[in-house]
């Protein structure tokens, strides 16, 4: 995917197009294709000129929740076959502002109303919007957006977002994607929204491992398994002949890190996604398991049991390093989740009697308990924001709970009978876990934000558990 | 009159079998004589002679139940009970040398993912060591942790809790 800039008009950049005959094929994009932006949230200066007081716009945190927003669908300047949509790209036009309309909605973010029920931009009209037609629909913002067709088969997607009241552009963003990945120029475009008007981090061009679950109780089948952030794009990458557990993406989204019992034993296998092979975590004849990444995606930490008793251990994602443990206790010390600068870890120990969240510096220095609220901390994860920690709160029932990194300010977010593993967004402000039903132990993948009050369960073609969030997708 | 002395009787084994453990208190007695074998082996083999020793089928039998260990909710020690039933199992694998066998450790549902991994393997490793201390030769023992993935009883409530939370010694068949 290539983040390219756009154009303020799109009249003025078909002229453009039709004026430059001479440009090879590879600069068919022309000004809006700018490999030095890439990666750079850089406007056009030529269309900055009379589009300032848009650029300032601030919403503060209570109002921009109750924000109506149109989602109308992406216009196309002319309707032709591609492979992401079989009936061309007037067609995916209205499927990419319907997944912006459910990332929203899904979400809880805003007041959004999609495609389905507005009427139809034309392609010139996603630069010059008909102001009248949205100011008459309660809409307070309005989602431009278009796809077109490029002659080397990739599709270029722009997104939009006006203020209707102003009259006026608050951001513009392009993509230029492979037909198979459409669905991300979508989600680029949600994440554009959502952080232009909530001033958080994007978090929807996502993507989530997780282990899917049939069978009854007694001989369930458990798949390793890898969606996008929606649940769109499902595959399933173990095919259930032994059991997996706990996966973790590399924070580059090329390795899952799982557990397997496919030699018999619990053992952590590093699962190259591009080239479908697998290795060991490390070369031990003893059970390893909860395996999970440093944000620099250069250690990896495992739990081993050695003559039934579990420590935690690093070892270099590269393999090859000898493991160094970082535990010595006789109780379990077990899990593990690194501070997003990589310094200290949150881990969980039962050495008090039961268990409980400890921290230590990232070489096992420094131990020392931060959980001292009544019941049990359990599977505790830093949030990629740095400054709360999210876990299990054992209290008869099992809850999810976020503390600060000193164990204070703990806030319950869940109220299941069993909700277990949280998982953050990539932004910190969302917590997916899982829920264990009573009794038939069917399993759900939930999502719940730091208020508790928007709590969500994840559509997945079956049952679902050990949810992991992967960051948000360059 | 003698139904209740019946029920007297009851309740006081009962009260003993939930005092023959650590806390909670409040737990039911370990249901060993209620146990099936961990897997439904009796199907007679080919052969009229029965199951081989040293195979699944003919240890099962030959315990009775006595093949699986109980725990309280997140302990590992060996009560008298299961020492009882660990006795028994060694004298098994003493008298079969060629024996081979797996303890398997396993925790109930109300417990998180990794940490009953963790669990398991105590359970299985504490259960391995008893039979190592009674002379079983420590070569002929491995152990495995299934978490609670593998449960037994499949209610949520505390009677099937008490009977997942177990190790469960399987031979190992070549």
């Amino acid at each position: 995917m290539i983040r390219i800039r756009l154009y303020a008009s799109l009249a003025a950049a078909a002229f453009a197009l039709s004026t430059a005959p001479a440009m090879a094929q590879d600069d068919d994009l022309m000004g809006d294709l700018d490999p030095a932006s890439i990666g750079a949230d850089e406007v056009d200066e030529a269309v900055l000129e009379g589009d300032e007081e848009g650029i300032s716009v601030t919403v503060t945190a209570d109002a921009w929740q109750d924000l109506g927003i149109a989602i109308a669908s992406f216009a196309t300047n002319r309707d032709e076959p591609t492979p992401a949509n079989a009936q061309g790209t007037r067609a995916l036009g209205l499927e990419l502002a319907r997944v912006v309309y459910s990332d929203l909605r899904f979400n809880g973010l805003f007041r959004p109303v999609g495609p389905d029920a507005l009427p139809r931009p034309t392609y010139n009209e996603i630069t010059d919007p008909a102001w009248p037609t949205w100011r008459g629909r309660s809409a307070e913002m309005l989602v431009h957006g278009y796809v077109r067709n490029n002659p080397d088969g990739r599709l270029t997607v722009g997104c939009y977002l006006y203020d209707v009241a102003l009259e006026s552009e608050l951001v513009r963003e392009g993509w230029v994607v492979n037909p198979s990945e459409w669905r991300r120029a979508a989600h680029k475009c949600s994440d554009l929204v959502y952080s232009r008007l909530s001033g958080e981090d994007p978090f929807f061009d996502s993507r989530i491992a997780y282990i899917a679950e049939t069978g009854p109780k007694d001989n369930r089948i458990k798949r390793l398994a890898i969606m996008d952030s929606d649940g769109a794009n499902h595959r399933f990458i173990t095919n259930g002949q032994s059991t997996a557990l706990t996966p973790r993406y590399s924070p580059d989204y090329s390795k899952i890190a799982y557990l397997s019992y496919v030699d018999g034993n619990p053992r952590i296998y590093v699962y190259d996604i591009g080239t479908g092979r697998q290795t060991l975590v490390t070369q031990s004849a003893n059970p390893t398991f909860a395996p999970r990444w440093s944000p620099d995606g250069r250690w990896i930490l495992y739990s081993m049991a050695v003559a039934g008793n579990t420590d935690i251990y690093r070892v270099s994602a590269a393999g090859g390093g000898t493991p160094q443990r970082l535990t010595f206790s006789p109780s379990i010390e077990v899990g593990g989740s690194y501070s997003p600068d990589g310094s200290q870890i949150v881990f969980e120990s039962d050495q008090s009697g039961a268990q409980q969240c400890y921290i230590m510096n990232a070489d096992g220095t420094n131990q020392r308990r931060i959980s001292f609220f009544g019941g049990r901390c359990a599977s505790p994860e830093w949030s990629p924001r740095g400054d709360q920690i999210a876990f299990t709160h054992i209290v008869g029932d099992f809850h999810i709970a976020v503390m600060n990194t000193q164990g204070r300010n703990m806030r319950t977010l869940t109220n299941g009978w069993q909700d277990e593993g949280p998982t953050w967004a990539p932004n910190g402000r969302i917590i997916q876990f899982f829920r264990t039903e009573r009794n038939t132990g069917e399993a759900s993948i939930w999502q719940v934000d730091l208020t508790g009050e928007n709590e969500r369960r994840l559509r997945t073609p079956v049952g679902a558990s050990d949810p992991a969030w992967g960051p948000v997708l360059p | 009159m003698n139904r209740l002395i019946i029920a007297v009787t009851l309740s006081s084994a009962l009260a003993l079998g939930a005092c023959s453990k650590e806390p909670p208190a409040d737990l039911p007695p370990v249901p060993q004589d209620v146990t099936p074998a961990p897997t439904p082996a009796p199907t007679p083999t080919p052969t009229p002679m029965g199951p081989q020793p040293g195979s699944q089928a003919h240890f099962s039998s030959a315990m009775a139940g006595a093949d699986t260990i109980y725990f309280d909710t997140d302990k590992y020690n060996i009560d008298s009970e299961d020492a009882a039933a660990l006795r028994r199992q060694a004298e098994y694998l003493l008298q079969f040398s060629g024996a081979r066998a797996t303890v398997e450790g396993h925790a109930d549902e109300r417990g998180t993912r990794d940490y009953n991994l963790a669990l398991g393997e105590r359970r299985a490793n504490a259960a391995k060591n008893y039979l190592v201390s009674l002379g079983v030769p420590e070569s002929r023992l491995r152990t495995v942790s299934y978490g609670e993935e593998r449960p037994v009883a499949l209610g949520s409530n505390e009677q099937a809790w008490a009977r997942n939370r177990r190790a469960v010694t399987v031979m190992i068949e070549r």
